[in-house]
């Protein structure tokens, strides 16, 4: 069986065969991450190219070093420094890069379905890196991974997501992927902070932090976006942070083991206080460590079908 | 096999299977005057088996337990960026450093070699071998790289178009290797590259 698509653009479009067949390939990618020398000849002679409207360190450096492990050529393209800001559309610069033999674009950008619109407008393969509010898959499937390797069985897993769902990319992909995989998802956060009718999504809605992190095997902490702190979401930083930031106390609601998952950056003692960043409990430079085996499996199941 | 049974021919049985691995579990000792410094690295799948079964043999024989690791050449192939679906993509598992090691490479069937130049490549990407060899069950012919084998079970002339195919024990089938005529019906072979 193979991933029969052109371009990553969600969770959504994914089933759960597909889903366990990109983690199973980042299985292997994991091996030659641990290696000595740690590239290999796959994608010798592709060229991959980061399109990156938003800014991102850490996931445009896992793109670029999975794509470099790959043995890839890669270009880095940014708005600041690019004729964008001379006015020329998406799909423009899109098939300006396309027409410079590009095969796989990386796309990152501010409104939500950006990648499905440059996805169908020009033949390279596209994946997306995070388009607004709707998704960030490749956060997601890393997240998978990490659970994976921590031994931990999908299926059934109690799983809180807490903080900003409704602004949140990387909820939506970690709702989609783990429901897929026959998880039971609940999602914390403020009313302000919730979609509308997020029920329909399958999961359980908890307004308060200590009745939604009773029992669970995970917890995935979501970034408070702080730049948002204007728009009147919550009335204080300190407020939020201690109606729904994760404490020592809190953590000992969830069950005993319980992972503390986190997509960064953090707001260390907003959302997520220092000592279980940092504890034992937590895996979120795990999560890290995966995202450049995870994309590196995308990139190498998404660069066949193109062709 | 449904159809392709009465298709099948026979090259080897199972106790030709058997005898060949005997033969060279003996061989490469010979050759490399006992188990020093040896290690085994079968190409998956039906290369990871054959060398489990060359270990063991090597095992009854001197009494010494030789290392052996699982090499997976999907991402050294030279057809990747030809294909249209990417082959699935399993784990290499070498559990000690091939540097300065003799290293034999251990397959099930030797056709065009490219396999062969794919592993030797992923392999030398892992460290440096004082030695690599090659050991296979059958030699099919039809080289398209200058490659040879130093242990052949068998010698099978065969035409390019044929398929041929090792089943193993492992896999839940009886020890055999056959010739399949039709090649519509045929699975794809166990070493999967051409």
């Amino acid at each position: 069986m193979s991933l029969k698509h052109k371009d990553l653009t969600g969770i959504a479009s994914l089933n759960a065969d597909e889903i366990m067949q990109i983690l199973e390939t980042a299985d292997s990618f994991k091996e030659v991450t641990g290696r000595e020398i740690k590239k290999v000849p796959a994608l010798r002679g592709k060229t991959v190219v980061n399109l990156f409207f938003e800014p991102s360190t850490r996931t445009r450096t896992s793109f670029e070093l999975a794509a470099k492990r790959l043995s890839a050529d890669v270009i880095n393209f940014s708005p600041s420094n690019s004729s964008v800001v001379k006015g020329e559309t998406l799909l423009d610069t899109a098939r300006n890069i396309e027409a410079m033999q590009a095969d796989i674009i990386v796309l990152r950008h501010s409104s939500a379905g950006a990648a499905e619109t440059l996805a169908r407008g020009v033949k390279s393969s596209v994946i997306n890196a995070g388009d607004g509010w709707h998704e960030h898959p490749t956060q997601a499937l890393l997240d998978l991974f990490t659970l994976r390797e921590k031994k931990l069985e999908l299926k059934g897993l109690k799983v809180a997501i807490v903080g900003d769902v409704a602004h949140s990319r990387v909820a939506r992909s970690n709702v989609y992927a783990l429901t897929k995989l026959g998880a039971n998802v609940r999602v914390v956060g403020p009313p302000t902070m919730m979609p509308a009718c997020v029920e329909r999504l399958g999961v359980k809605v908890y307004y308060d932090l200590d009745h939604g992190l009773r029992d669970v095997d995970v917890i995935m902490m979501l970034r408070l976006q702080l730049e948002r702190q204007g728009r009147a979401l919550f009335s204080t930083i300190r407020e939020y942070s201690r109606l729904y930031g994760l404490t020592p106390e809190r953590l000992k609601l969830a069950k005993p083991g319980a992972l503390v998952m986190h997509p960064g950056p953090i707001n260390r003692g907003v959302e997520i206080a220092p000592e279980i960043a940092d504890g034992f409990s937590s895996v979120i430079l795990d999560q890290v460590t995966n995202g450049v085996a995870v994309r590196m499996a995308v990139l190498y199941l998404l660069s066949g079908a193109g062709n | 096999m449904m159809t392709g049974e009465k298709k099948e021919k026979l090259v080897m049985d199972g106790s030709e299977v058997a005898r060949a691995v005997t033969r060279i579990a003996h061989e490469i000792l010979e050759r490399n005057k006992g188990t020093h410094n040896l290690a085994l690295v079968g190409i998956r799948t039906g290369g990871v088996y054959l060398a489990h079964r060359l270990v063991k043999r090597m095992f009854e024989i001197e009494q010494v337990q030789v290392p052996s690791g699982d090499l997976d050449i999907t991402l050294y192939r030279d057809d990747l960026s030809m294909r249209k679906d990417q082959p699935i993509l399993r784990k290499t598992t070498i559990p000690f450093d091939i540097s300065d090691l003799k290293i034999v490479l251990v397959d099930d069937v030797f056709f065009t070699g490219r396999t062969i130049r794919a592993a030797m490549d992923g392999l030398m990407d892992l460290g440096r071998p004082a030695e690599i060899q090659l050991a296979v069950l059958v030699d099919r012919g039809h080289r398209q790289l200058p490659i040879r084998a130093n242990y052949i079970g068998k010698n099978v002339p065969t035409s390019r178009d044929e398929i041929m195919q090792v089943f193993l024990e492992e896999e839940g089938e009886d020890d055999r290797v056959v010739i399949l005529k039709d090649a519509k019906e045929a699975q794809e072979p166990a070493g999967g590259a051409p």
